[in-house]
């Protein structure tokens, strides 16, 4: 069946059977092969893309099901030239080791600031009808789904922490 | 998967009319397609609602809430007046799953989860929820996680859902749209039916009924809260939760709902254990008398008897913690 989808502000279609997946879709029918297939089923986020803003698993969505959406993978938060805040702080941090999680982690974590700039809470703030603070502890809760085996995560914590740090001041 | 026809519904009684007809609905999708990639659920027709006009929250005309069936579980927990007059279930919302999951995860969907019982996923296995009548390999299995009430000789699974549990200690209420278009409203302690004989059967439901929106009666006051104690400290399914919420007056309890998490078939509710509370005062004693008529009933599988003490002491914390003059 036919779907149109905008993917990294480029419009696509594309005619598959509906049982694939929106992480599958990306992959085997547009090439961006960023957004990487882990667990394929929704427990590790390395499919981790934004759907009209929203960090969602693409690996348990159907791609039928996204007629209209806006996508963004990895491709589309930036490249080798133009590098975002946070794939920059990745590096200087050394936020990963084999990288195989990485781009899901830094979907996750596009989207995560955008969430705390909204003022959602999380299990880690005291009281959800308070404004939650950058914490390590909210910085941990907010990414618990997405896992790294090489376990990056203090090196993944400061990385984020940095650029919150830095959306907090500008 | 195996091969299903997929096709999108433009309102609920379209909808309902395909479910009737025997096709399945998926809105988040977040637990659906975990099981049908996993074969455990088969459907032959897939009917997309995650588009109608159900995603709102608002007032009800007596000071309640209506949240529509659509509201993604990551809307509802950030909601405003959520946070502010029913925050047990906006902890309980965020005490689950993960991020992307409470993006996708939709209030009726969540409500209509499956239980996590590795034998139900093993569809190698016996299962009387996946394959009635073809037994139970968890019982006298691994049972770590499976229920100390209300479970029964075919079935000891627990029902997984975090929103659940605060829904049922705030009194909430399920619509339903049912084929042909009548909308009935049933209590959430009337939504689920335990297993018995018959652990494939979870909920009330008939074929095509449609969960339009959930209902909360006007805040109750009082503090509430929910505690979850679970392997890990994140992205976990609860071993126990509680969730409360109590009102003390001059000293003594004037209310107190309590329901409890990971350790029936439904979130569990004791009135007994309720009652025992009303118009007392505080203490210890009183607690621990209060754990005494909860744990009652409870009837532990080889490997999970420590829920019991679990339990006790996390309800015992949440009930100092509401009742705390000094917070």
């Amino acid at each position: 069946m036919n779907t149109d989808l905008m993917v990294n502000g480029q419009a696509q279609r594309l005619d598959a059977d509906p049982r694939t997946t929106l992480l599958d879709a990306l992959r085997n029918y547009l090439h961006l092969m960023g957004t990487k297939k882990g667990c394929d089923h929704g427990q590790c986020g390395a499919c981790t893309v934004l759907v009209n803003g929203r960090r969602i698993n693409s690996c348990l969505t159907l791609a039928c099901m996204h007629d209209g959406d806006e996508i963004v993978t990895i491709e589309g938060i930036g490249g080798p030239d133009d590098l975002s805040a946070l794939q920059q702080a990745f590096i200087a941090h050394d936020g990963f080791q084999c990288g195989y999680c990485t781009p899901g982690q830094i979907c996750s974590a596009t989207a995560m600031l955008d969430e705390i700039a909204a003022g959602w809470a999380s299990h880690a703030t005291k009281n959800v009808a308070s404004l939650p603070g950058l914490t390590v502890e909210e910085i941990s809760e907010r990414m618990s789904g997405n896992l790294c085996r090489c376990s990056a995560y203090p090196n993944i914590i400061d990385a984020i922490l940095e650029v919150a740090a830095g959306k907090e001041q500008s | 998967m195996t091969p299903f026809a997929y096709s999108r519904a433009a309102t609920p009684s379209e909808a309902t009319g395909l479910g009737r007809d025997g096709a399945s609905f998926i809105a988040g999708g977040t637990n659906l397609l975990d099981l049908m990639k996993l074969e455990i659920i088969t459907p032959d027709r897939l009917v997309d609602i995650s588009r109608l006009d159900l995603a709102a929250i608002s007032e009800t005309p007596e000071g309640g809430l209506r949240i529509g069936a659509m509201v993604r579980n990551s809307d509802l927990a950030a909601d405003r007046k959520v946070c502010d007059s029913y925050p047990v279930l906006a902890e309980a919302l965020l005490a689950g799953a993960s991020a992307q999951l409470r993006n996708k995860a939709t209030t009726g969907g969540n409500l209509l989860q499956r239980t996590r019982c590795y034998y139900f996923y093993d569809t190698a296995m016996p299962c009387n929820k996946r394959a009635p009548g073809s037994g139970c390999q968890a019982i006298g299995g691994a049972t770590r996680l499976h229920a100390i009430f209300g479970a029964s000789v075919h079935c000891i699974a627990t029902h997984p859902s975090d929103m659940a549990v605060a829904l049922r200690a705030l009194d909430a209420e399920v619509e339903v749209e049912a084929p042909e278009g009548a909308i009935r409203r049933l209590p959430l302690s009337q939504f689920y039916v335990l297993p018995g004989d018959t652990p494939h059967i979870e909920t009330v439901l008939a074929p095509g009924d449609l969960i339009t929106a959930v209902i909360l009666p006007p805040p109750q006051g009082g503090r509430q809260t929910y505690r979850k104690v679970r392997d890990r400290a994140s992205y976990a399914f609860a071993l126990v939760s509680v969730a409360g919420v109590v009102a003390l007056k001059e000293g003594r309890i004037a209310h107190a709902s309590l329901a409890f998490g990971g350790v029936a078939p439904q979130p569990w509710r004791n009135e007994t254990v309720e009652s025992m509370l009303h118009d007392r005062q505080p203490s210890a004693g009183l607690f621990a008398q209060a754990a005494d008529a909860l744990l009652a009933d409870a009837r532990p599988q080889k490997d999970n008897a420590f829920k019991i003490s679990l339990l006790r002491r996390t309800l015992i914390a949440v009930l100092n913690e509401l009742t705390d003059a000094d917070q």
